[in-house]
């Protein structure tokens, strides 16, 4: 594989497997947030 | 019978086998002081690095050789990969994620915004690094100083120094180097877009978030194991509330003894015979390309999530997560505000600008997982 190709194929690769890693563990924080709602009693913020 | 002569003695001295090139590096190490102390640009490495670089280009001193003070630093703290996976604990300790909690969202800026890795390691290897050296520089592009020494000390450790120097000097210059390249991929109709107040986030969620960010991270990345390990750790110490001694040794006494034997052995790394070649020009203008790559990449998937989103992001945040925490999320604040003075986006970066450090990581985990 000569350089381009490679460089070209980590882009793809690389960008792509960084998104979807951030993208699945957003995706469970999301349904945390579902699964234990903030209850108001605790009075904690942000 | 050793035989004394005034020669010989002279000749044990470092005036006879002093050099251009280690005059030199003492103005280099010189230059990285003053910038540490009259600019204040990340004094807490920079000064240990430049005294360091200052140091060990003194002939014939015992410092880096295989034993040698500075050298045991370098190889039980770097080549072992203690420093830096100490001090993901001591940030992980110091990090906040509440606002990237309150909006999920935010960690896909964080992702987007390590896109001058990549590209900054395909341009590497088209200026003719070796791919391991390219991943090493590319990582510049993170904002990651630890992670950047990780990857570096991993595939490429002859490069430590100038990557290291290079990745702190632009964290500094973060206020500089960003804000041409927002304002112009932004309109000043989406700088000014208000984003709705962040929703409370409940301890529980914060306890969760590290031990769901490891089993993620791990099970996708796990060559990005010790540092997740270290960061996610040091996030649970602050996050339970119930081990405050913990706590307060990881953010303050053993953060800052590691950032001095860090900063030492990073310097050690730049002696003259091995600094002074033209790869560390090229590093430092790669090193560049990486941060303006990076911030635009942030920006610009905020920009596309804005046409899918009802709730708009203000793409300002997306810059954000080049991870200079807190440095890039104040000059997102900054630059909105130039342009609606009541817009407040300081939190809203947060979530971004904390989402880049796991996105740095999970990058450099990528690049280990295929090239060590």
């Amino acid at each position: 594989m000569d350089n381009w190709t490679f460089g070209l194929t980590m882009i793809v690769v690389g960008m792509g497997g960084t998104l979807l890693t951030l993208w699945i563990l957003s995706l469970l924080m999301t349904i945390l947030k579902k699964v234990f709602p903030y209850k108001k009693e605790e009075g904690k913020e942000v | 019978m050793t035989e004394f002569s005034i020669t010989t003695i002279l000749l044990k001295t470092g005036f006879f086998h002093l050099t251009a090139g280690h005059v030199i590096m003492w103005l280099i190490g010189g230059a990285f002081i003053y910038l540490a102390i009259a600019k204040d640009f990340e004094p807490l490495l920079l000064v240990p690095i430049g005294f360091s670089i200052f140091a060990v280009n003194f002939p014939l001193a015992p410092l880096v050789g295989e034993g040698n003070l500075i050298y045991l630093f370098y190889h039980y703290g770097l080549e072992w990969e203690v420093i830096p996976c100490l001090i993901f604990l001591g940030i992980g300790a110091l990090t906040d994620f509440g606002p990237m909690i309150a909006n999920p969202k935010t960690l896909l800026l964080g992702a987007s915004a390590q896109l001058g890795v990549y590209i900054t390691f395909f341009g590497a290897i088209l200026l003719g690094f070796n791919i391991k050296e390219a991943a090493s520089i590319g990582i510049i592009g993170g904002a990651d100083g630890p992670t950047c020494i990780y990857l570096t000390t991993k595939l490429a450790p002859h490069l430590l120094g100038a990557n290291a120097i290079a990745a702190y000097s632009y964290m500094a210059m973060v206020p500089l180097i960003q804000p041409p390249i927002m304002r112009l991929l932004t309109t000043k109709k989406e700088r000014m877009i208000r984003m709705k107040q962040l929703r409370p986030v409940s301890k529980l969620e914060r306890i969760l978030f590290p031990l769901v960010g490891t089993v993620v991270i791990i099970l996708i990345v796990p060559d990005a194991a010790p540092l997740m390990v270290m960061f996610f750790v040091g996030n649970l110490f602050r996050e339970c509330r119930v081990v405050e001694r913990l706590l307060k040794t990881s953010q303050n006494e053993l953060l800052n003894i590691v950032t001095i034997f860090l900063g030492l052995a990073v310097g050690s790394t730049m002696v003259a015979e091995k600094f002074l070649k033209p790869q560390p020009i090229f590093i430092f203008f790669l090193g560049l390309v990486a941060f303006a790559f990076s911030t635009a990449g942030g920006i610009l998937l905020a920009k596309l999530m804005n046409l899918f989103l009802k709730e708009k992001i203000n793409p300002l945040i997306g810059s954000a997560g080049v991870s200079a925490v807190p440095m890039a999320a104040r000059v997102s604040q900054k630059i909105g505000q130039q342009a609606d003075p009541k817009n407040f986006l300081l939190m809203h970066a947060m979530g971004p600008n904390v989402a880049g450090v796991i996105g740095t990581v999970t990058a450099a985990g990528m690049f280990l997982a295929m090239l060590k």
